[in-house]
């Protein structure tokens, strides 16, 4: 690896840390993100030469925070500048203090700085959108693509939703144990919300949008590394993982939606699928279940079976059945019934969903497993009627192409 | 001489690589490997998940305690390591260096093996 791949990835894997740090020190997100570009210019002329320094984060916290001050001073013309040369002696020994200083702190940096971009004032793309921006470390340019809109726009978000947080003020104390679950709690959803994002992005958008997935990824396992034994880290890490593993075999060359029964298993990523089970297997060992952790048992469920007709359906049933227990919706209900139509038939499905038909009226995959059941059962014109619905709900052109194969068929078997 | 090779690095590094990154240094690896296998030289390669897939059985205790997470807390992680059979400790040292080539940044022990209780062959 080159030098400068070196560098950009070790300066992208101590972001979190840095920019929370020097969060804390100037109470400021725009002085602190200064503090750490000006850092990271120094490290680009240092490094090379120097080598990379033992510990890249206390290196960037130390020498943003010197940058920052320096600034300060300037501006106020109190003292000359200090020799750069002369910094950088110090260098070593104050990053081995602020390493001890800020050991203890590196877990409440990170999740403040994470928890920051959740504010319930901001609309969750615009969460997403500043936390890809200032914890992940992404250009304007690069979140501007990934959620298709031009860089202008997203720039004025951006800087619209610093100003609603520069205005909130943020509690830099240490959080008390409460406090701290729930902050977690918050931050873990916005994850999802980033992983969802990409997730959520058609066969042709998959190349720029599928890296929030890899990067939403890469913000649960820091978080997972910092709170080593909370279950739904680790459940809501491994369901990413076990989503993400499927990424290869979820479209078609043209671009389709393959459902998981018809997907080439052998396209899944077994390394991704390996890490999920490790930690879905971690996680039961606490026996305190949450719905990442529900979520993720489902999608490892999916992922042990080698062929469609091996998945424990029923097992897929109870998961689903614990999961509308502890986080009641219609569209638990509604995957629900999937599994009970595997497991029990189409019939006892559509009993399952007939009473969600006012709450999920708008819903695409309603309609969409409706007339599924309705097929199956051989209620033609009914179904037909479904797929219509569905079709004029479809988020995606993908998503109504795959209908559309559903009423082909039903034409041709009535044909 | 039987050797590990363990491998340490900072896992926040390793595991931000972009897959084309991983891809590139894996292929640069396997350029070496290739080599040391030919040679019949190379035992075993091992890459590890990261650490936060890591439960720690302590058997200091009785019964012994489960906890999350690796062995040790510590800047750069074991990720992975080899079992090599060479001459001596300089063609080991010679091996490491070639791996650095490939996969530089971190560092590499270099193990001598005590025992080596060859298994069946799985994976």
């Amino acid at each position: 690896m080159s030098d400068l791949a070196w560098i950009d990835a070790a300066i992208t894997a101590a972001r979190p840390q840095a920019v929370g740090a020097l969060l804390r020190y100037f109470r400021d997100l725009d002085t602190a993100e200064e503090a750490f570009q000006d850092a990271c210019l120094r490290a680009l002329r240092k490094w090379p030469a120097n080598g990379p320094p033992r510990d890249p984060a206390a290196w960037l916290i130390m020498v943003g925070r010197n940058a920052a001050i320096d600034a300060t001073r300037r501006r106020k013309k109190l003292t000359a500048l200090p020799d750069e040369e002369q910094l950088s002696d110090l260098e070593d020994a104050e990053a081995a203090l602020a390493e001890g200083l800020d050991g203890a702190h590196y877990r409440d940096d990170v999740l403040r700085l994470l928890f920051i971009c959740c504010h319930p004032d901001l609309p969750t793309t615009q969460q997403i959108a500043l936390a890809l921006r200032i914890v992940s470390g992404l250009s304007v340019r690069q979140i501007a693509r990934a959620f298709l809109v031009g860089e202008s726009a997203m720039e004025q978000r951006i800087t619209r939703a610093k100003r609603v947080i520069g205005g909130a003020g943020v509690a830099f104390e240490a959080p008390g144990p409460v406090e701290r679950a729930e902050r977690l709690g918050t931050v873990a959803a916005m994850v999802y919300l980033v992983f969802n994002e990409g997730y959520s992005a058609g066969a042709a958008e998959a190349a720029t949008r599928g890296s929030l997935c890899e990067e939403a990824i890469r913000l649960a396992r820091l978080l997972l590394r910092m709170f080593q034994t909370e279950p739904e880290i680790m459940g809501l890490t491994a369901l990413m993982l076990l989503q993400h593993s499927r990424a290869r075999a979820r479209f078609d060359a043209e671009g389709a939606v393959v459902l998981l029964d018809d997907q080439d298993r052998s396209l899944w990523n077994r390394e991704l699928i390996a890490e999920g089970l490790a930690l879905i297997d971690k996680a039961m060992r606490h026996q305190r279940p949450g719905a990442y952790q529900i979520q993720a048992a489902i999608a490892a469920t999916h992922a042990r079976a080698e062929r469609p007709e091996d998945t424990n359906w029923a097992a897929i049933d109870r998961l689903y059945a614990v999961l509308e227990r502890i986080e009641p919706s219609p569209v638990v209900t509604l995957n629900r019934a999937v599994a009970v139509s595997k497991t029990q038939g189409p019939e006892a499905a559509l009993a399952l969903i007939e009473p969600l038909g006012n709450r999920l009226s708008g819903y695409f995959h309603f309609f969409g497993a409706r007339g599924a059941f309705l097929m199956q059962l051989g209620r033609t014109r009914e179904a037909r009627e479904a797929f219509g619905q569905a079709i004029a709900l479809a988020n995606t052109p993908a998503e109504a192409a795959h209908i559309r194969q559903h009423l082909d068929r039903l034409a041709a078997d009535s044909s | 001489m039987q050797y590990a090779i363990l491998c340490y690095n900072d896992e926040d590094i390793v595991w931000s690589w972009s897959k084309e990154e991983d891809d590139a240094v894996m292929a640069r690896l396997g350029v070496v490997h290739d080599r040391l296998i030919e040679q019949g030289k190379f035992g075993a390669g091992i890459r590890l998940l990261p650490t936060t897939a890591a439960t720690t059985l302590r058997k200091n205790a009785d019964p012994p305690i489960v906890v999350d997470g690796p062995y040790a807390e510590t800047k750069e992680q074991l990720l992975g390591f080899y079992i090599i059979d060479v001459e001596n400790l300089e063609e080991a040292l010679d091996v490491c260096r070639e791996l650095t080539k490939a996969n530089p940044g971190g560092a590499y022990e270099v193990r001598p093996l005590a025992l080596f209780v060859p298994g069946t062959q799985i994976g």
